[in-house]
């Protein structure tokens, strides 16, 4: 007696919900449509106007992160390997999880081989070329670490060697930080862009931008390459 | 601009609908698909506004990783969901 009135109760909330997102959805319309860029005000028309000029950076979104925004990035990184070393501390407490499953089909071993250079190969040109193009560190590095979680996926004795992991995770974090120390002995502010800028298009270009971006797609790469090894459980 | 405006109708659609489906579905597997779904139309519709770079992350981490972690969580402990006992 209770069950249909409660039911009923249901369906009819299941509608007011999924009118509710129609709603929203519709409503994201009206946000569509591209911005005037004579109306940006602010700190926006500023980035727009005198990224050129203050970084050479082609990218304006690679600027900001990295060198207007650059302390709030090494923050960000920071949080990652919070995350990543709490998880692997979990992990590691608890009993060893044995690793087992079916193995993998013929033409997923004779593939994945050279997809994994390949998709190295991407994940890096991201990361390089992050001042150019669109993309970066974060991206770039994830990309690498989904070439390692094919490898993960394909061969089941497949282990990532946490030495080596740990090691470019360390190097790549040291070398931000070291080169904001740099920026901040040589022109009064941390991670401020001391290395001739350069012309805006070429690769080796925009002062520190690309160093550090480089950096930080080592890190974020060797940091979810790591986390997901850890996830995977034990080779026996 | 037509054709433009097409996609998008048909990115939120799908994005609604693969919403829903992800909340009420019984089985865990095709809730975790459906939100990748849901992430990789959000990284369609970034790129129709121009923003590439977050396109990318929501692609490579939405869509990729987070559903492969979901996948490793789900393959540790049930498929099914079960019934609510009141």
């Amino acid at each position: 007696m209770k069950k249909p009135g409660l039911k009923k109760r249901l369906r009819v909330k299941n509608i007011f919900v999924f009118l509710l997102l129609c709603y929203l959805a519709f409503q994201m319309f009206g946000v569509f449509g591209l911005l005037d860029l004579n109306k940006v005000k602010g700190v926006a028309k500023y980035y727009l106007e005198n990224d050129i000029k203050d970084t050479q950076s082609a990218n304006v979104v690679t600027s900001i992160v990295v060198n207007y925004r650059g302390f709030d990035t090494l923050g960000e990184v920071t949080v990652l390997f919070l995350a990543a070393t709490g998880l692997g501390a979990i992990l590691s407490g608890r009993r060893k999880i044995k690793r087992k499953r079916i193995p993998a089909n013929a033409m997923l071993k004779f593939g994945s081989k050279p997809l994994l250079s390949i998709i190295i190969l991407f994940g890096a040109y991201i990361f390089i070329h992050g001042h150019l193009s669109p993309g970066g560190g974060f991206q770039g590095g994830t990309v690498v670490a989904s070439g390692f979680l094919l490898m993960l996926l394909t061969f089941e004795r497949y282990k990532v060697e946490h030495k080596y992991v740990k090691w470019t995770e360390s190097v790549a974090g040291l070398t931000f930080v070291t080169i904001g120390l740099f920026g901040l002995f040589l022109l009064g502010s941390f991670l401020a862009n001391f290395l001739p800028l350069g012309k805006v298009g070429e690769l080796f270009s925009s002062g520190v931008i690309p160093i550090i971006y480089i950096a930080v797609g080592f890190k974020v790469g060797s940091e979810l390459t790591g986390l997901l090894d850890n996830m995977m459980g034990v080779v026996e | 601009m037509l054709i433009l405006g097409g996609i998008t109708f048909l990115c939120v659609v799908l994005m609604v609908v693969a919403a829903y489906f992800a909340i009420k579905t019984n089985d865990l597997l095709s809730s975790v698909i459906a939100s990748s779904t849901v992430s990789l139309m959000a990284s369609v519709l970034f790129l129709i506004l121009q923003a590439p770079d977050v396109a990318m992350t929501e692609a490579a981490i939405g869509a990729g990783l987070s559903t492969f972690v979901f996948l490793i969580a789900l393959r540790k402990t049930e498929r099914f969901e079960r019934e609510e006992e009141q």
